[in-house]
């Protein structure tokens, strides 16, 4: 299957060339949504970090979002007296050969100003990026993520074991693959550990998990809603089980840290678990954060299992959407992409769901929108977090 | 881990050998027989799709073993047939959330 993207500066391919409307603070984040308004069907998307202080962590996820091989353009919205080194980042993005503008909501003289100065940027910006050329891309330079959000019992019985299938096939051709909640992976850490590429990075996976179960342990509770239990889900090592399955049967080949890309092929894990003390709350305060942090990882794409039924998509990546439970799919069929429960129904092997997943998955990439693309979910949360750098254990191929 | 690849009909699915709990592929109501792992078994519960239940006796203090990993450990006996879930099982890590957790921070609030 061929497959194209747009080439950009740093030698990677974008199957989408969207563009990023950034609000550097809470305060303009009004104005960055009207800027949006009238565009939002035309891949113009609003992204932001809400704190007035600067951090490392956010500066990263923001840089990656912005020069994200699916971005084409960056707007950056700044109230003006906020902490983000917006001119770093807009100099970031500059150099990245993509057109960027900062608009600094105090200097042009308040809301209605703005907004019409960022909008009458996206209007000629648009005409710009509609010449950008489609080439060929191979099936290696993709990077996908997995997730699981509004998990049930049959999530782990089939479109997380189907998902995982997929990654099988990715990672076959070469492409990263990332999977992710390490918090959701407690309990699994020693058969991780079997699969990592060497002994060190195995040990490693161990620490991670261990890391996360320090830290949910202060939190009070596992990652579970009360959902997860209606659905039939009774414990954290039960849903971790069905989680685990997301990561097919592949070697693991590393971890990343969110806003780390991978520069081989082959199955990561993303640690997403803050480093050091227990400082900012729930690390992952609901699912779009974990698919922000893999986006900014360089995930093209993000396949995501549902059993109860979520309807989130993303911003500056599509999402495509698995459905785990036969019922639910009867029911949301508009959201979702895939329906995996057919498996359970005697329907369809486990086989044949994974590969029709892959096939859609380069449909996707060629350029045909998911279901909620279409539906016009462009949901994105980013929070504060801290992180350590990633020892050489970490990425055995790098060594 | 291997997953299975099909269903056989039976609405009845053990993951792996050996397991002490099976799942239900379609909604099965109270009183539904089964043969599972050569042994007959009653329903004493209606189990929804997804949702588990022992397929022989589990002792209290003993793992619940589910695709051959133990995914938690019994807080009393579990008879053959029994619906398994919170009210008879716990995790060996974290507590579960569930919605009385909820209910316990809006008495902190009032």
């Amino acid at each position: 299957m061929t497959l194209t993207g747009y080439l950009r500066t740093d030698g990677r391919k974008g199957i989408r060339n969207g563009i990023v409307v950034t609000y550097l603070v809470e305060c303009a984040h009004h104005v960055a949504r009207e800027i949006v308004h009238p565009f939002r069907s035309q891949g113009v998307q609003l992204i932001g970090f809400s704190g007035c202080y600067p951090n490392a962590y956010s500066h990263k996820m923001m840089e990656r979002l912005c020069t994200h091989p699916n971005t084409g353009a960056a707007l950056l919205v700044s109230l003006g007296c906020e902490g983000f080194n917006k001119s770093a980042l807009l100099e970031t993005v500059r150099k990245s050969g993509r057109p960027a503008r900062l608009v600094v909501i105090q200097d042009t003289g308040g809301t209605r100003k703005s907004i019409a100065d960022g909008q009458a940027w996206i209007e000629q910006t648009l005409a710009q990026l509609g010449a950008t050329p489609r080439i060929e891309m191979g099936i290696n330079e993709l990077i996908v993520g997995t997730k699981c959000g509004g998990s049930d019992a049959t999530s782990g019985l089939t479109a997380n074991p189907a998902m995982g299938r997929a990654f099988d096939f990715l990672v076959e051709h070469n492409a990263a693959c990332i999977f992710e909640e390490t918090g959701e992976l407690i309990g699994m850490e020693n058969w991780m550990a079997q699969r990592a590429a060497t002994p060190e990075l195995g040990q490693e996976i161990i620490k991670t998990v261990g890391k996360a179960a320090r830290y949910y342990a202060t939190m009070g509770h596992a990652s579970f809603a009360p959902g997860n239990a209606d659905g039939g889900l009774t414990t954290i090592e039960e849903k971790s089980l069905g989680a685990y399955a997301k990561s097919g049967q592949s070697r693991i080949s590393g971890i990343v840290k969110p806003g780390d890309v991978p520069i081989t092929g082959g199955l990561y894990l993303m640690d997403m678990i803050p480093d050091g003390e227990v400082r900012f709350g729930f690390p992952n305060i609901n699912d779009n954060a974990e698919i922000a942090e893999m986006i900014a990882c360089g995930a093209h794409l993000v396949m995501f299992s549902t059993g109860r039924g979520s309807v989130v998509g993303s911003a500056v990546s599509p999402i495509i959407k698995v459905c785990a439970n036969p019922k639910t799919y009867k029911r949301m069929s508009d959201d979702m992409d895939v329906d995996a429960g057919r498996i359970l129904e005697d329907r369809a092997t486990l086989d044949e769901v994974g590969r029709e997943i892959y096939d859609l998955l380069i449909d996707v990439a060629n350029g045909k929108p998911t279901k909620s693309e279409a539906l016009g979910h462009q949901e994105f949360v980013l929070t504060y977090k801290s992180f350590e750098p990633l020892g050489p254990a970490c990425f055995p191929s790098a060594a | 881990m291997a997953f299975f690849q099909k269903t056989d009909g039976s609405g009845v699915l053990l993951l792996a050998p050996g397991d002490n709990i099976a799942v239900a592929t379609a909604e099965l109501p109270e009183g539904t027989q089964r043969e599972v792992d050569g042994q007959k078994i009653v329903l004493r519960a209606q189990v929804d799709v997804g949702h588990k239940f022992a397929v022989r006796l589990i002792p209290s203090g003993s793992r619940i073993v589910k695709y051959g990993a133990p995914i938690g450990v019994a807080t009393r006996d579990i008879g053959a047939g029994e619906y398994v879930h919170t009210h008879n099982m716990t995790s060996d890590y974290l507590p579960t959330y569930t919605l009385e957790d909820g209910r316990q921070f809006v008495k902190e609030v009032k």
